[in-house]
């Protein structure tokens, strides 16, 4: 028993030791601010993977919950000048709420279905949170927001939150983990290959849809809120549908169904439209046809078609071996 | 208050019937192959930026109008042959994200060659606006309505007169019936996309005079004309162009009489309710079945 929690340690603590040691290898301050984004970014894309790859159902308002999370903890914290722990609260607590709301007619349907009815979500959010301006300062954006100060401590540096963020980052992944090898990730698969067979198995499919949706929805609040304190300027246009197809975009390059798919993903077209600053309009241009060269050429995404290229290599060795 | 109401009618149904036309296009291609195209937004938007770009590279207006519709419809062809034949046995997920890839291809492609700015179409005949009651119509309204008119009788008759037509039906019925009765369902799929392309890019170059056109207007148009054809059922033609007037309407006067910053938000709510109460639609399915 302790093996096997020792065990389901080991890969998210290295993967924790690589993020720790990174920013040494960086030059600049700017890098590790970039550093901050992939990992909030993976955290909502490490959920958003739960839901599109695991339990095979889309959705194209994931910025919406992003938002909800920001948008929270901004009013709890700065409008209302409650405690940064009641901010986390609330950045977590409103977008599971409105997920169930929403989740509960919405994920009876699906396919195309599904993906209009989550895109139309999440528009109607995006619409509110650039009319309701007495409430989010409206499309000029929400400013004033307090740095992150949890527990007594406050986290001064960029450094000092990327390693925050890092932490939180890893513990989402392995709690991920754990989901996906439990009776909970099982179910998820099962209702993947194929709704009425799970079904008839026994798998409560409305039950297990709802509480993955949830879970995906708290993740990207937490990322909201991690966000919002640390920026402490949030404004509309940062969560609206491009962000969702953005967020699309991680799970399905990185991999979907496959946990670091995810990560990678997010780190990846985190980075690169820092590398392609030359280019400045070409960016958004790059998330299509990345997007569709995947899904049409490597619909496993960069880490399972390398995992299955490894696993081919290696049947072949053993063949030759034997 | 009369005049104000008549008003907002006009102007519901004038945009109503481009949305309408969208989700037209959203029912050909879904009809034969049961896929949703994000990018039919984009089609209508191409229609509109290629007519402006024609037209302020010197082409008289019929020819830049003609030349638009063209352009479009040959990147729906190109869509089909590049992007949907190649996956064969794609899921409903893998189709959605390529479609919603490619919306953001051309977009993006508009955005880097016509630039980021609005512009204007000329209208087709004059701007003198004609008075009706109170309220003003402007003549470029009654060309949106009867051009969309037109289309809709010369696709019924289509579908229902022609062999070609009917064969697209059939695809729609029974892919596999249609192969084996000598239908060529490949090229079947193709003239879908092309045939929806063609309808989004008239959609496009009637509405540009009067609404204005940008590289980024196809998402809102393409989600009003799915929730247009969600709302008539989707799958029936008919429908869809009806709910496409239904929710101009809807939003002509929710932004005249609620909140015009919450204009975009209506056509949601109304689709997201719909969805969840009834999604076969208002005019149901069993209305749709046909051949």
């Amino acid at each position: 028993m302790l093996r096997a929690i020792a065990k389901s340690l080991v890969v998210p603590g290295l993967f924790l030791a690589l993020l720790l040691v990174l920013p040494f290898f960086l030059a600049n301050e700017y890098y590790v601010s970039v550093l901050i984004l992939a990992c909030i970014n993976a955290i909502i894309a490490a959920g958003l993977n739960l839901l599109l790859g695991y339990a095979g159902q889309i959705s194209l308002g994931h910025a919406a919950f992003y938002g909800l999370g920001a948008y929270a903890t901004a009013l709890a914290t700065a409008t209302y000048g409650l405690p940064m722990e009641f901010g986390l609260v609330a950045a977590v607590g409103v977008p599971s709420l409105v997920a169930v709301l929403i989740g509960i007619p919405t994920l009876k349907l699906t396919g195309h279905y599904l993906a209009m009815a989550t895109l139309g979500f999440g528009l109607v959010v995006f619409i509110f949170f650039n009319e309701t301006i007495s409430l989010t300062g409206g499309p000029s954006g929400f400013v004033g927001i307090p740095r992150l100060s949890l527990l007594g401590f406050t986290v001064e540096s960029d450094l000092s939150y990327y390693y925050l963020v890092a932490t939180v980052l890893a513990l989402v992944i392995l709690i991920s983990r754990n989901l996906i090898d439990s009776r909970f990730g099982r179910a998820l698969r099962a209702l993947h290959t194929s709704e009425k067979a799970a079904q008839i198995a026994g798998v409560d499919i409305t039950r297990y849809k709802l509480m993955v949706f949830v879970l995906s929805a708290a993740f990207a609040g937490l990322a909201g809120f991690l966000y919002a304190h640390y920026l402490t300027f949030i404004a509309p246009s940062s969560f609206g549908f491009l962000y969702s197809v953005e967020l699309i975009t991680m799970v399905v390059l990185g991999g979907m169904a496959t946990l670091w798919g995810a990560v990678v993903g997010a780190f990846f077209l985190t980075a690169l439209p820092e590398f392609l600053r030359v280019f400045e309009n070409i960016e958004i241009l790059l998330f299509g046809a990345i997007l569709v060269i995947c899904m049409m050429f490597l619909p496993q995404g960069i880490v399972g078609g390398a995992a299955r290229l490894a696993g081919r290599f290696r049947s072949r060795k053993e063949e030759n071996d034997g | 208050m009369l005049s104000s109401y008549l008003q907002y009618l006009i102007s519901g149904l004038t945009v109503g019937a481009t949305y309408g036309l969208t989700g037209l296009g959203f029912t050909i291609i879904y009809n034969t192959t049961g896929i949703i195209n994000f990018a039919q937004g984009e089609f209508v938007m191409l229609g509109g930026m290629l007519a402006v770009f024609l037209a302020s590279a010197g082409a008289p207006l019929p020819l830049a109008l003609l030349g638009a519709v063209i352009g479009t419809v040959i990147v729906g062809a190109l869509m089909e042959r590049l992007t949907i034949r190649p996956v064969k046995n794609a899921s409903v997920i893998q189709l959605i994200i390529i479609t919603i890839g490619i919306s953001i291809v051309i977009r993006g492609i508009v955005m880097i060659t016509l630039g980021k700015d609005t512009f204007a179409l000329p209208h087709f005949s004059g701007e003198t606006p004609i008075s009706l009651g109170g309220a003003t119509l402007m003549p470029q309204s009654i060309w949106i309505l009867a051009i969309t008119g037109v289309i809709l009788a010369a696709l019924r008759f289509f579908f229902t007169r022609t062999l070609f037509g009917k064969a697209m039906l059939a695809c729609s019925y029974d892919r596999k019936a249609a192969y084996l009765v000598g239908v060529s369902v490949e090229r079947m799929v193709l003239f879908s996309f092309m045939l929806s392309a063609f309808v989004g890019a008239v959609g496009g170059t009637i509405l540009a005079p009067l609404t204005l056109t940008s590289y980024d207007r196809g998402i809102m148009l393409g989600l009003k004309g799915f929730a247009a054809c969600i709302l008539g059922g989707l799958g029936n033609p008919f429908g869809a162009a009806a709910g496409g007037l239904i929710i101009g309407v809807l939003e002509s006067f929710g932004a005249g009489l609620i909140s015009s910053g919450y204009k975009d938000a209506f056509a949601f709510i109304v689709l997201l309710l719909l969805l969840f109460i009834k999604p076969s639609g208002l005019f149901g399915r069993a209305q749709v079945k046909r051949v």
